[in-house]
């Protein structure tokens, strides 16, 4: 067992604990076992960034600084909001030394910036592909599914370096190695909506529903997601969305974690797959 | 050609808008715009918002409801030919209009629920995901007087916790004291 740092953030310790379930359960059966960065707060979300630069920073700085106090040098943020507000902190921190020396003061902890973040495609590359597809116990022949990146996976590239923020391949390449079948479509880094489900939920509506048609009209059975908003958005809220454009979707969405947990063997329970709103294709 | 930022010249981002924005480098090409999937729904698009910015406008740009609509996906910075951080320029006109307290009426519940939101993290230090929507609900009956807003929602929430996805027991860090220090030293300096 490799053990790495885990910020779960908000979400996952809230109604998105199926995510929670999904990434630990399918992580250990890889031999990846998480550690919670201790006493984490919030990053400050799409709140902080909108109401007080200040806030933004040093809210992913105060969580940066605990990671490195408990001798993490990577840490998995589920949660790509989290993942990208905590890199691009420490980004700005690595290149401003005042800042960097500011935020330590601030957040009444030394910073240095040395702590790596990773999503959880990444973490599972690291796992290793190969490995992954070795260990697979039951391929997953009946899947078709729509890798959906969404926003913040990919964007902003200079921030998350991570993958082709307009054509990227890294779920479809995990996907492909458990059997399944990936499909092409054209919203795979469109936006949902994210946070604004309660404040604006005709927005959230009216963007998921596009992603779910268009997902539907290129063959698939179902979405695949990293991201708890996404999966509020396209899951919880689906019955709204058919209720609301008078459409009916049926349409099953998994985090990645439950695809690959599923091929590995665990069970829906296990994975947290019992939690999710719209019952499996 | 003038360089203002080799010259030492004023740069051309108006004084209420952070430096780092160079929106003197924005063509108007329109790229931003073209792939913002709230476009259709603004009052003011996101390249006429960065012209507002960049003629000095500051104060029309922070009253357009649209800043309120964005959905903070990043599509604009991330295709911008010019390296024009539109999405932040859009946060910094937030973050104004906040301030000041003048956001567009109809955008009122959005200013809410991130004001209710940065609250509720101040006293728990992680989200507790009820006492939000408790509190902005309130909030916003309080401002519009909307019944069927207020209720809406109310039938998830039987089916959340069916589901183990609402929680009664808050997560709250043990360290709130720096929380409460933290945004001290954050909302003063604004
Ligand atoms: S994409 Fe960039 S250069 Fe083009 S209009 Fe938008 S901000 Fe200006
Ligand atoms: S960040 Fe905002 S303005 Fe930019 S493309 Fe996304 S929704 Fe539109």
């Amino acid at each position: 067992m490799t053990e790495i740092g885990y910020y779960p953030g908000c979400a996952l310790h809230g109604s998105s604990n199926d995510y929670e379930t999904s990434a630990r359960a399918c992580l250990a059966a890889l031999g990846v076992q998480l550690r919670e960065v201790t006493d984490w707060v919030c990053c400050g979300a799409t709140a902080a960034h909108a109401l007080n630069h200040k806030l933004s920073v040093a809210l992913p700085a105060r969580n940066l600084a605990l990671a490195e106090h408990d001798g993490f040098r990577e840490i998995l943020a589920p949660c790509p909001m989290c993942s990208m507000e905590l890199l691009k902190a420490r980004q700005e921190i690595l290149a401003d030394e005042a800042l960097r020396a500011e935020m330590s003061s601030l957040v009444e902890l030394e910073l240095r910036g040395g702590v790596n973040v990773l999503n959880l495609v990444q973490a599972l590359q690291s796992a290793g592909i190969d490995r992954i597809k070795a260990a697979v116990k039951k391929p997953l022949d009946g899947i078709r599914a729509a890798c959906y990146y969404g926003c913040l996976l990919t964007r902003p590239p200079g921030v998350v370096r991570f993958d082709d923020p307009e054509q990227p391949r890294s779920m479809e390449a995990i996907v492909g190695a458990l059997g399944a079948k990936t499909v092409d479509w054209n919203y795979r880094t469109e936006c949902c909506g994210a946070g604004l489900t309660m404040a604006n939920e005709e927005t959230v509506l009216e963007l998921s529903h596009r992603i779910l048609t268009n997902a539907a009209a290129h063959g698939a059975n179902c979405v695949v997601t990293v991201c708890p908003m996404c999966h509020v958005n396209l899951d919880m809220k689906q019955a709204d969305i058919e209720r609301r454009f008078n459409a009916k979707h049926k349409m099953a969405i998994y985090y990645l974690s439950d695809l690959v947990g599923l091929a590995l063997g665990l069970s829906e329970k296990e994975l947290g797959i019992d939690r999710h709103f719209v019952a499996r294709t | 050609m003038i360089d203002a930022a080799t010259s030492g010249e004023a740069t051309a981002v108006p004084a209420d808008l952070p430096a780092f924005l160079d929106l003197e480098n924005c063509y108007q090409c329109g790229k931003c715009t073209a792939g913002c999937p709230v476009a259709e729904r603004m009052d003011v698009v996101p390249n006429q918002l960065v012209r507002l910015a960049q003629l000095g406008l500051v104060e029309r740009a922070r009253r357009a409801e649209s800043i309120w609509q964005c959905v903070s996906c990043q599509t604009c910075s991330t295709r911008c030919p010019k390296s024009v951080d539109c999405a932040a320029v859009i946060d910094a006109l937030r973050q104004l209009s906040f301030e000041k307290g003048d956001a567009a009426g109809s955008q009122r519940r959005t200013v809410l629920f991130q004001e209710a939101f940065l609250r509720n993290i101040r006293r728990n230090g992680r989200l507790n995901e009820l006492e939000l929507v408790g509190v902005f609900k309130t909030k916003a009956f309080l401002d519009d007087l909307s019944i069927p807003f207020l209720f809406k929602d109310a039938m998830l929430a039987p089916r959340m916790r069916a589901k183990g996805k609402l929680h009664f027991k808050p997560d709250r860090v043990k360290d709130g004291g720096v929380l409460e220090r933290m945004f001290d030293r954050c909302l003063r300096q604004a």
